[in-house]
């Protein structure tokens, strides 16, 4: 089985892209799978289910969506082999901009869109750097030279990485993704396999359930602001 | 130069100093958030003063970020290969929707101008999709486009993928927040454009004659009307983006002269797709393909005598325009208006 790992901020188009790029892979019905990994609530288990695509979700809730996809991605895939894919598809919203769900070794796609705002790809960090194919979408809406700007400044951040333009709605452009896809290796396990980035740390009070606010409560790892005087 | 020149350039010249011949040097810091360290020392030794934690925060260490450096001085300080090396495509048929024969082959040269026509939901986007993809049967229509009369293959495919077709639509608007000038200048930047400054002029006054609406290099790019912002991106099309073929989608009523924008783009060597509905940017192109089911029935060359109706269907246009902006100014219509 093939495993592929999407991740990119939130209503970037990262189902849009999937739905489309799974559709130009002509490959049979249920052979190809999704497991979605949200924080909190989603919707697009909607969209997989119209489409006739077995999809599994896993929300994080209060734990960090990247330990949260780091500790489950073994069990998904083993139910991807269990359920007979031939590809299996890990989609997660970066919630905060330090997300990086991405396994040496295993194919990462970066979603990201042309409306976010032109400097947007030198703040996300981690889950664009470390991609190794960046799709960027809503690129209809904006001019040319947007285009452009936005794909170097996509360059300044990772320098290696092929960047795919895709038209979610259309789907122009997913034609090349399905294209890279079919190259990648077949896998029975991703244990002992390592992740590219660091999750970020957290072992504070406030992680394990303190709400009050304070010296006397912070207690743990915990990183303090400092404000220069003015 | 490659990365290991750059290393001894980084090594014996001040920040201060690279950052004077290279400005893009700026960003690379401001990326790993370094702008503010001492610009007066090398990287290396600017590099003492910061926290191991702000670097690991980023998975470096001192090295990486002179190494990272480097490669990133020597890929922006490249002039982008262009792909001017692109003489002709060639659209060899596949079927259509009904899996009917397209039997053709059509050869467009640099410098042609091609309009698609054919009724909504025929398949014009769905040829404009070959195009950009590079079809080599192996998409839903089965057609291949050659490039320079040869077929190609994927890598090839993958390294023109995004640089060989620049697009153009009714529906694009500018989301920046900045203003014409700081726009144009921001993507000569991007394209390491050499003399960036006469190219900004250059774009600027061409976008103004293209619009009947003049406007200025502090006006901010989200208050300019869509006939301007259409002028501007198609002035920029033609004199910063390097892509050889351009398609544009529907771009009637725009309040620009199209027929100027058009001959613009052309002579500049490009090959220009226009899916239209039309009739002066239907017949302002070379050739017209003709879309029906899916699949491209006609070729039609544009005769003289619809060359010459070019001059007609101006008038018309004129006359509409002249009607609108009566409208606008709150006069009233009259039968002299009328009159072409």
């Amino acid at each position: 089985m093939k495993l592929i790992t999407v991740a990119g901020p939130p209503s970037s188009g990262k189902t849009s892209v999937i739905l489309k790029l799974i559709e130009c892979m002509d490959m049979p019905k249920g052979s190809i799978g999704v497991v979605k990994f949200d924080c909190l609530t989603s919707f697009d288990n909607i969209s997989y289910e119209e489409a006739d695509i077995p999809i599994q979700m896993g929300f994080s809730g209060k734990i960090c969506p990247d330990h949260y996809f780091v500790s489950n991605i073994e069990d998904a895939v083993q139910w991807g082999l269990q359920s007979d894919f031939d590809m299996l598809i890990t989609e997660s919203a970066g919630l905060c901009n330090r997300c990086s769900p991405y396994i040496k070794g295993i194919l990462s796609i970066c979603v990201i869109d042309n409306l976010s705002g032109v400097n947007t790809p030198r703040k996300i960090g981690p889950m664009l750097k470390f991609a190794d194919i960046v799709v960027v979408t809503k690129g209809d809406i904006v001019s040319q030279a947007e285009r452009e700007v936005f794909a170097f400044n996509i360059k300044q951040v990772n320098l290696s990485a092929m960047i795919i333009f895709i038209n979610g709605i259309t789907g122009q452009g997913s034609f090349l993704l399905a294209k890279h896809l079919q190259k990648t290796a077949d896998i029975h396990t991703v244990r002992d396999m390592k992740l590219r980035f660091t999750t970020p740390a957290a072992i504070c009070s406030y992680c394990t359930g303190e709400t009050k606010i304070g010296e006397p409560y912070q207690m743990g790892m915990m990183k303090k602001m400092e404000f220069k005087k003015i | 130069m490659i990365a290991q020149d750059f290393m001894k350039l980084i090594n014996s010249q001040s920040l201060a100093e690279l950052m004077h011949q290279y400005p893009i040097a700026s960003d690379f810091l401001a990326n790993f958030r370094l702008e503010n360290i001492s610009k007066d020392l090398t990287l290396e030794h600017a590099l003492e003063e910061i926290e191991d934690e702000i670097l690991e925060e980023f998975d470096l260490d001192r090295d990486d970020v002179l190494r990272n450096f480097c490669v990133f001085l020597e890929t922006f300080s490249q002039t982008l290969t262009p792909l001017n090396g692109v003489s002709s495509i060639t659209i060899n048929g596949g079927i259509n929707k009904l899996k009917e024969p397209e039997n053709i082959s059509l050869i467009i040269k640099a410098g042609e101008i091609i309009s698609i026509v054919g009724p909504t939901g025929s398949g014009k986007s769905r040829l404009l999709n070959d195009i950009e993809c590079l079809a080599q049967r192996d998409t839903p229509t089965h057609r291949q486009i050659m490039v320079n009369g040869v077929g190609i293959n994927d890598s090839q495919r993958f390294e023109m993928d995004g640089k060989l077709v620049a697009q153009l639509s009714q529906n694009m608007n500018f989301v920046m927040d900045l203003t014409v000038r700081e726009f144009l200048e921001m993507h000569a930047r991007c394209r390491l454009t050499p003399d960036a400054n006469a190219v900004v002029e250059k774009c600027f006054q061409r976008a103004n004659q293209l619009t009947g609406e003049n406007f200025f290099e502090d006006t901010k790019l989200t208050q300019l009307s869509g006939g301007q912002s259409r002028a501007l991106m198609i002035a920029d099309t033609a004199y910063m983006s390097d892509s050889p073929i351009v398609l544009i989608d529907e771009i009637e009523n725009a309040g620009i002269d199209r027929r100027q924008a058009l001959s613009l783009l052309a002579k500049k060597e490009k090959i220009i797709f226009v899916s239209t509905h039309d009739p002066l940017l239907a017949l302002s192109a070379d050739k017209r393909i003709v879309i029906k089911n899916g699949g491209i029935v006609k070729i039609i060359e544009t005769s003289e005598v619809e060359k010459q109706s070019l001059e007609a269907i101006e008038k018309f246009d004129n006359t509409l325009l002249k009607l609108r902006n009566c409208l606008r100014t709150g006069e009233q219509i009259t039968e002299e208006l009328l009159k072409l």
